[in-house]
């Protein structure tokens, strides 16, 4: 009897020492972000990588605040990572990856006074930032430079898993395509329909060596880890390949043609500062080109294989884009590419 | 004079695809090599995953070191070979249960890998992905180019026969070496006794623990060559899980063929045929039909491994004393 009552007390004060310390560290440093990694791996030299390059260690780095990092190695963990970390105080949580909706939307529902920022998924809470990008506006421009460079005619395409965003990469890519030559032919495949798509390079190099063989000389891939495979492939055979997500030009100096930069690392920052600030918005974000969001990327690695003329064409059809004179259909908005 | 340029597609496609079933087969021929030799001793190995992808890791990494592909080699059959001992010390040794022993190596496998990974080259579980001489690159058969211009067989000689890379063609040389032994040694005489009835063997005074690891540790060597093929020759860097069920789908050709060398090597290329095959025709604009949906393509392979099992190989019949741990009566 005595000892649950010591006990008790003891518990009591335990807690409420673990309240103030909470409320303190709370105080002293403003926000307590967080990032919930795709399952990819953090170094997946694509899209988790961006975030961390461009967004994670740039906000760090600046403003001294520590970003709290979690990397799931497969998505069951996901959802546990996410309700921890909100649990443990931590808000703006940017979760990366579409494949990460549903763990998002419970844990959104389980803690309404925490902001999460969700990348390239759409989970529509009232704590949610839901931001997403137009990958066929930035697919659009190296369909074109991919046209410029192909001598065969036929360009490739190879997309991770066989979801509506994937395609809407595909899209864009044959519309850039057809727009600077009517006559060319796109070949495009899926590695497959579960999210180890996006981590399967075997496949990835079989599927670019299948096409290469049907005359391919120019393959964007949107595949995340799988698209290594189709880079390597590529370069085995010296053909022309086109990276995703984050600047991938110096993976194979010589062969990448260029990258469609997807600006996840920005949006991660921004979603940082602007919670700093305290003018972080629920509700939809569409980064494009007009914004920035998504660009083509030109380097010191790929510098040799772009000629003034394509760089003056892309930059042409990138003005006329933001400008609304080109209008790039959005596979998202009927699931077909009618353009 | 254009039927003749169609006939010529067609006839590329099909050598193409041929092709490539070869390069998708070869670390299942391997695979399955290892499970025979093993099995037909009488100890099951549900471990070829794990092993074949500690070697994958073990040579993407001493390539990357060393830029060597047959020191990489060399390592990679070191581990798979430690590995197997594992399994042997755990099953043979110590009478263990076999399918327990080889789930376990492949988690502890599969987790190893990748925390690994992490630690020495911080790329999310990934190796560097290697370039030059890191890597066993395709070999030109002689004469490759001169009989290109010989109609059939000279294009069948260049795409098809040549142009692979070394492991390819020790995996099918390997495949009547496997055979003879089997069947014309009296080491194969006494391993395949061993896996039917150890008692007899051990009547006749020979170690029947000796023969089982001996057959487990080949299997541990094959297991080895399949995985450096995986990861420096077929790929150039590891990644996590890159044998992506190749160890279970060589069980899966064992049992469909029937634990016979060239059934096997059979089941094998039917296999690698379904992969090759589903990445050819998806996509694809087919008449009448129109494209077929990837997913509808990912589930033929398995799909038509359940209707031929059902229906269409008649009965498997494994070795006698599979899965039991022999127990001298006391």
């Amino acid at each position: 009897m005595k000892n649950t009552l010591i006990s008790k007390t003891i518990k009591g004060v335990s807690l409420a020492i673990a309240t103030s310390a909470l409320s303190l560290s709370a105080m002293a440093a403003d926000i307590k972000p967080a990032v919930v990694y795709s399952d990819a791996g953090k170094f997946d030299k694509s899209f988790s990588e961006a975030v961390w390059n461009n967004g994670v260690k740039r906000f760090m780095d600046e403003t001294g605040i520590e970003v709290k990092e979690a990397e799931p190695t497969n998505l069951a963990q996901v959802e546990q990572y996410l309700k921890r970390l909100a649990k443990r105080g931590h808000s703006p949580i940017v979760a990366v990856g579409f494949s990460q909706t549903n763990a998002v939307l419970a844990a959104a529902q389980e803690y309404p006074d925490t902001q999460f920022t969700l990348l390239d998924g759409w989970a529509p809470e009232p704590n949610v930032q839901n931001v997403g990008f137009k990958e066929h506006e930035g697919s659009f421009l190296v369909g074109v430079l991919a046209a410029m460079k192909s001598e065969s005619g036929v360009l490739g395409f190879v997309g991770g898993m066989d979801i509506p965003l994937i395609s809407a990469f595909g899209c864009g890519y044959e519309q850039g395509a057809k727009y600077q030559n009517a006559d060319i032919k796109v070949i495009q495949n899926m590695t497959g329909s579960t999210p180890a798509a996006f981590g399967n390079p075997s496949k990835g190099a079989e599927l670019t060596r299948s096409q290469m063989e049907s005359g391919a000389d120019v393959i964007f891939a949107a595949a995340g880890g799988t698209g290594t495979g189709v880079y390597q492939a590529a370069a085995d055979a010296g053909k022309y390949a086109i990276g995703v997500d984050s600047n991938q030009n110096h993976l194979h100096p010589g062969t990448m043609l260029t990258s469609m930069v997807k600006r996840v690392g920005e949006a991660t920052y921004l979603s940082y500062t602007s919670a700093m600030e305290d003018n972080w918005q629920a509700g939809p974000v569409t980064l494009g080109l007009a914004e920035g969001g998504v660009d083509w990327a030109l380097d010191e690695h790929n510098r040799p294989l772009i000629t003034s003329q394509m760089e003056a064409r892309v930059n042409d059809i990138k003005a006329k884009i933001i400008a609304g004179d080109i209008v790039v259909h959005d596979y998202r908005t009927d699931n077909a590419c009618t353009y | 004079m254009s039927e003749v340029t169609t006939l010529n597609d067609m006839w590329m496609t099909i050598l193409l695809t041929l092709d490539a079933t070869i390069r998708l087969s070869t670390p299942l021929v391997l695979a399955a090599m290892a499970g025979l030799f093993s099995e037909r001793s009488g100890v099951v190995d549900i471990g070829l995953e794990g092993k074949m992808l500690a070697a994958c890791f073990a040579s993407a990494s001493v390539a990357h070191f060393t830029g060597s592909p047959w020191l990489a080699l060399l390592v990679a059959v070191f581990i798979s070979l430690c590995l197997a001992l594992v399994h042997g010390f755990a099953t043979i040794t110590h009478k263990g249960d076999q399918i327990v022993s080889g789930v376990a190596l492949n988690i502890l496998v599969s987790g190893l890998t990748i925390i690994l990974g992490l630690t020495w080259f911080r790329q999310g579980g990934q190796t560097p992905s290697l370039s030059g001489d890191g890597r066993f690159f395709s070999i030109d058969l002689p004469g490759a180019e001169l009989m290109q211009n010989v109609p059939l067989i000279g294009s069948l000689y260049k795409e098809l026969l040549s142009g692979h890379n070394i492991l390819v063609y020790a995996a099918f040389a390997l495949v009547p070496v496997v055979w003879w032994v089997l069947f014309h040694t009296r080491f194969g005489l006494r391993l395949r006794a061993v896996g039917e009835n150890p008692k007899a063997v051990d009547t006749a005074g020979i170690s029947v623990n000796g023969l089982r690891y001996r057959a487990v540790m080949i299997g541990g060597v094959l297991c080895g060559i399949a995985g450096t093929y995986i990861a420096i020759a077929h790929n150039a860097q590891f990644t996590r899980d890159m044998t992506a069920g190749a160890g279970y789908i060589a069980l899966a050709a064992l049992i469909f063929g029937k634990w016979r060398p060239v059934t096997v090597l059979m089941a094998c290329l039917l296999f690698g045929f379904l992969q090759a095959f589903a990445m050819r025709i998806e996509g694809v604009q087919l008449p009448v039909v129109g494209v077929i949906p990837v997913q509808i393509i990912e589930a033929v392979p398995y799909l038509l491994t359940v209707i031929l099992l059902a229906g269409f190989i008649g009965k498997a019949i494994p070795p006698k004393a599979i899965g039991k741990p022999y127990v001298k009566e006391r």
